[in-house]
């Protein structure tokens, strides 16, 4: 356990720092939102119906960024030689590193996300919803993404193959997390979309780590 | 801890072509070698089939301690330094830092981390952005890791290649304390080391 805090401690160091981060990730998200009256319109009523569903695009549009460098970094110095041959197996390696990319990444958008939707018209009632949706759907993206960056270990242009791997995995959450808004937004049921998002991070943070681990010793080996 | 190494009959295959086979090699403890070889003859492939990263075609990498055979895992997650050509250092954190965090991650300690970086005169540089080092600076770093985390077995891939003179020899003496302590040195190398050791050539 304490090799874990101790890599987790490493690993948001290195997040907090890694191609600008949490502030790169929040300015990308504000300028896909800005983007998106200029491209559809500016009519109120218009942004107002499809303020949740883009603010969840922007969400896992903001959740790829600075995904290409999560292992690539370690794996080109030699760090990830030394993470394979320490106290904890790799599995617990690839849960730091999604988990260190959630706090550095994901919670800030998660914290973004609401205001957003707000901005772009959607009612302030909605805010609490977006607000927890948006932190467990960052959560799915941070493990899938971890997934996808292990995945493109080593091979040339990695960021676009990451982006390809991972925006599958990615579609999941964003119908239950933008499914639950709009079902809020027009008074329907939104605890079904909330808690299938729910069941499908708890899923990722489960089964990812085993498949970053198994990815990662291929590109070693 | 681990006392002895022993590979027998390894083979490594990187795609088509087969590096060395039937490779057989015996460590024990307070001993080093030197593995010599031409370039692409497999040294550092065979470095990294001992610490497990790389799957050997046949064969086998072996740890035994005083109480008898280790289980492997084991033995590399706890027994085992592996220096290679990257230093695996953080070009945007201070050296003071990394190393910090390569000591502990290898089952050292801050103090032993200060007591490393004192020994390798490189207390100085602690505060540094290990992007300003030199080569010779960092592969001192690295080394300090291997000082400040006790763990018997250390597997070197050119451990020698940027460093002057004065420090190869500072280098020997961290050496020979690691031997005397009872731990095992396999280095892959093409300058002999500063210190005695059996010569064992590969791909002949």
């Amino acid at each position: 356990m304490s090799a874990f805090l101790l890599l987790l401690r490493r690993e948001l160091a290195l997040a907090w720092g890694r191609g600008g981060g949490p502030l790169l990730a929040l300015t990308f998200y504000a300028a896909i939102v800005t983007l998106l009256p200029l491209a559809a319109g500016s009519d109120p009523a218009r942004l107002a119906v499809i303020a949740p569903g883009v603010s969840w695009l922007a969400l896992a549009l903001s959740s790829l960024l600075s995904l290409e460098r999560l292992f690539e970094r370690d794996f080109e110095d030699g760090a990830l030689d030394l993470l394979a041959l320490g106290p904890a197996p790799l599995e617990a390696v690839g849960a730091a590193k999604a988990l260190a990319q959630f706090l550095a990444n994901g919670a800030p958008l998660a914290v973004a996300t609401p205001l957003a939707a707000i901005l772009l018209g959607a009612p302030v009632s909605l805010a609490p919803l977006a607000f927890a949706a948006a932190l467990i759907g960052g959560l799915a993206f941070a493990f899938t993404g971890g997934l996808g960056a292990a995945l493109a270990l080593g091979s040339k242009r990695g960021g676009l193959l990451v982006a390809v791997i991972v925006l599958p995995l990615f579609a999941p959450p964003v119908i239950f997390g933008a499914g639950a808004l709009q079902a809020m937004a027009i008074g329907l049921p939104w605890a079904p979309g909330f808690l299938l998002l729910a069941a499908y991070a708890a899923g990722a943070v489960a089964l990812a780590p085993l498949a970053m681990a198994a990815a990662c010793r291929n590109a070693l080996g | 801890m681990i006392e002895s190494l022993s590979v027998r009959a390894l083979s490594v295959r990187r795609g088509e072509r087969l590096l060395f086979a039937a490779f057989d090699l015996e460590v024990k403890a307070g001993e080093a070698v030197a593995l010599v070889g031409r370039n692409g003859a497999g040294k550092t492939s065979l470095l990294r089939a001992i610490a497990g990263l790389l799957l050997p075609e046949a064969g086998t990498v072996a740890f035994a301690g005083k109480a008898g055979a280790l289980e492997a895992d084991e033995a590399r997650a706890r027994g085992l330094h592996l220096l290679g050509h990257q230093d695996g250092l953080k070009s945007a954190r201070t050296a003071g830092e990394e190393l910090d965090f390569q000591a502990r991650w290898t089952g050292g300690s801050q103090a032993s981390a200060a007591e490393a970086a004192r020994m390798l005169d490189l207390t100085p540089l602690l505060g540094l952005d290990v992007r300003r080092l030199s080569a010779g600076q960092r592969r001192r770093l690295a080394l300090a890791r291997l000082a400040a985390s006790p763990r018997p077995l250390w597997l070197l891939d050119e451990p020698l290649a940027p460093l002057d003179a004065a420090r190869r020899e500072q280098a020997g003496e961290l050496m020979t304390r690691h031997l005397a302590d009872g731990g095992l040195i396999l280095a892959a190398v093409h300058d002999p080391l500063p210190i005695p050791a059996r010569t064992v050539e590969i791909g002949a």
